[in-house]
């Protein structure tokens, strides 16, 4: 086993391990904090693939950016810790039925013996001056240009979806003064001065004792 | 590198769009708001001017061109399409106008995002390469669920959103993984350079047929085809009406645009192995949509169930395309008549739900041809052509789709479909019959069968479209197969 095959197994693993953990940790917070080891590792698999301007960037705006930002929304939130175990019993046996019958089809359709060196020959390596950020730029912009486009347009609806949804115009909540009202407004509209003869004397230590 | 400067004066459909939605966007965020309307306008307009380029284009292209490096085709498909579904947005958006201005959902975000969620469209109607169509389904997708979600103070609109949003993800998802092992078998994501490769060994080819068959599931989920149609009853029932209309109608054109992309194109070798998983999946459409649909007693749930059943049957003509010269043609023009019919069956009941109260049960429908006899005979013909009765568009939908059954030697198939036809009848029946032979339910109250002017129009444009070509149907059936040709 080669250096390269170790630091491979090792992210790998890890990676399925934290993946696993953001799904069954019943703490949001903590959850969060797998999807990051998980973006972490996944990183470190690009950069075995010599693809190190993606590598940086995933830890850059994943995890410096969305990851962050997902964190301070889930503590702002304060999401109780939810109950997992709600219905763990009742839907075991199907889920575990399916998970099984998926993954082994899916071993044995497209298993370890359809990928591997032979079925899929490394591609030449590439000089050592070979700049991965300049060939990724100029794909982007020449054969990759009008997906790129199509990309921005996907963030530019994201962008007027999140305002819609968060700007609360309708229906009007608060509730606001009205000044000029409130300024020309005379005693006679607050106040009603009524004529009512005095009350009766009440016996006053009738109760209480 | 070898980069030609793709042609750009082909994809003006799109960039046209784009720079009016950017217009839209700007024009809306300065304008007062009793002057909104001027952005209803701006966006009509577009839909119509694009509608036309497209129509041109149709006239003006004779062979298919493919640029943008293999990931743009334009083709007469691919035209016709982006007609279609100019046509029927241009629909949705004037029946939704009254809707929800009566509801004050966010007016000019909702026709902004309209108008994206039909650029999604048209990417996906000329999409070349697995990037763009996912690309263009992803644009679509996410305007629909934010337009879904704006209807604020519907707990029920919300909870749609939200199984939209949850299902929709999970199904772009699948869609993902499955384009993932195509282009780890062939190497390529484009659906010119997979469908021309040579030489895929077993092994390879197996690895393509796994990652179909994800490909597949993902875009049955898109379609809501049984099993993947349970989030359909619930979203179409729980959305505003407006919505409906939507989703109901010209997503599902540029869902059988991709689909065609995809199977028939990209993916002819594996031509057995798909035909089988959708001879399934018809037979099973078919079957629940109908059959459940009898069961509603609320009417935008009973069309719900009835798109699983013409879901069903739309899947049928790309089984009998391969084999058959008028399969996919027959297709696409069920398809498009089909989501017309839709679209104006939902916006009758927009139309009748006035603010407050919805109009969505089929016992409200009792004696409508006593209260508002035009609107019930617009009904009549929806149904009639949903039923597949002549003289409406519907009838010439189902029998060409049977004759290329038959042509394609799958009586069987075609004898089944027309017993799900019959059972599908039946509900629609149910519905004329409560319209005309029923007395009006009591306790409703008149002025709301009074019906402004300019809906009825657009309703009465909707309902004759459905009858003309149902009479002369065999100009849009020649628009149909000149696009396979």
């Amino acid at each position: 086993m080669t250096v390269l095959q170790i630091i491979f197994y090792l992210f790998s693993s890890l990676a399925v391990f934290s993946a696993l953990m953001v799904v069954i940790s019943s703490n949001p917070v903590r959850g969060a904090l797998f999807l990051v080891l998980t973006f972490f590792c996944m990183a470190g698999l690009w950069m075995l693939l010599h693809a190190e301007f993606l590598a940086l960037t995933l830890v850059l705006v994943y995890v410096g950016a969305v990851m962050t930002l997902f964190l301070f929304v889930v503590m702002m939130l304060s999401v109780t810790r939810l109950n997992l175990r709600e219905g763990f019993v009742r839907y075991l046996p199907i889920s575990v039925l399916i998970v099984l019958s998926v993954t082994g089809l899916a071993i044995m359709v497209v298993g370890p013996q359809r990928f591997g060196l032979i079925q899929m020959p490394l591609p030449p390596a590439t000089p050592a001056d070979f700049s991965n950020t300049a060939s990724l730029g100029l794909l982007l912009y020449t054969h990759y240009a009008f997906p790129f486009e199509i990309a921005a347009i996907v963030l530019l609806t994201a962008i007027v979806a999140a305002i819609t949804l968060t700007h609360r115009q309708y229906p009007k909540k608060h509730k606001s003064q009205r000044v000029s009202q409130q300024i020309a407004v005379s005693p006679k509209d607050r106040m009603r001065l009524v004529n009512m003869p005095s009350e009766p004397k009440i016996n006053s230590t009738r109760k209480g004792q | 590198m070898n980069f030609a400067m793709p042609i750009f004066s082909v994809a003006l459909p799109e960039i046209f769009m784009l720079c009016m939605i950017t217009l839209a966007l700007l024009t809306d965020v300065f304008l007062p708001a009793r002057l909104r309307l001027v952005t209803y306008i701006l966006v009509q307009a577009t839909v119509v001017i694009t509608f036309f380029m497209s129509i041109s284009q149709f006239f003006n292209y004779p062979s298919p061109i493919i640029t943008f490096s293999g990931n743009y085709i334009i083709d007469k498909l691919s035209m016709l399409l982006k007609i279609f579904v100019c046509l029927i947005s241009f629909f949705v958006f004037a029946y939704s106008r009254e809707y929800i201005q009566a509801r004050k959902i966010a007016f000019g975000e909702y026709y902004v995002l309209g108008l994206l969620a039909v650029l999604g469209m048209l990417i996906m109607c000329s999409a070349y390469s697995f990037l763009t169509i996912y690309l263009g389904l992803e644009l679509l997708s996410l305007a629909l669920y934010a337009m879904v979600a704006m209807q604020k103070d519907s707990s029920q609109a919300t909870e749609a959103a939200m199984k939209y949003f949850v299902m929709g993800a999970l199904a772009s998802g699948l869609l993902l993984y499955g384009i993932s092992m195509v282009y780890g078998a062939t190497g390529s994501i484009q659906i010119l350079e997979i469908a021309n490769r040579e030489g895929l060994s077993s092994t390879q080819q197996m690895v393509e047929l796994f990652g179909l068959v994800f490909i597949l599931v993902g875009l049955l989920f898109k379609f809501g085809a049984v099993p993947f149609h349970m989030w359909v009853p619930d979203v179409y029932q729980g959305a505003s009406t407006n919505m409906t209309l939507f989703i109901a109608s010209a997503p599902k054109i540029a869902a059988f645009g991709i689909t065609i992309r995809i199977l028939v194109e990209a993916m002819p070798n594996l031509q057995i192995q798909w035909e089988h998983v959708l001879i399934v999946v018809a037979v099973l459409s078919m079957f629940f949509g109908n059959l459940l649909a009898i069961a509603q007693t609320n009417l935008k749930r009973m069309l719900a169930y009835s798109s699983i059943a013409h879901i069903g049957y739309m899947l049928l003509g790309i089984i009998a395309g391969p084999n058959s010269a008028e399969g996919y043609s027959a297709a696409i023009f069920y398809v498009a008549t089909y989501t017309i019919v839709a679209a104006g069956a939902f916006a009758i009941i927009a139309i009748l739900s006035k603010k407050g109260l919805e109009f969505d049960q089929l016992n409200d429908y009792r004696g409508l041809n006593a209260r508002n006899p035009w609107l019930a005979f617009m009904m009549l013909l929806l149904m009639f052509s949903m039923a597949g009765i002549p003289p409406t568009v519907g009838f010439f939908a189902k029998l060409g789709l049977l004759e290329a059954l038959v042509e394609a030697h799958l009586v069987w198939l075609a004898a089944l479909a027309l017993l799900f036809a019959i059972v599908g009848a039946y509900y629609y029946l149910r519905m004329v019959m409560l319209m005309y032979f029923e007395e009006p339910a009591e306790g409703l109250d008149e002025s709301r069968f009074t019906v402004s002017p300019n809906m009825l129009a657009v309703t009465t444009v909707n309902g004759l479209f459905v009858l003309v070509f149902g009479l002369f149907p065999s100009s849009l059936i020649d628009m149909c197969r000149v696009s396979f040709a």
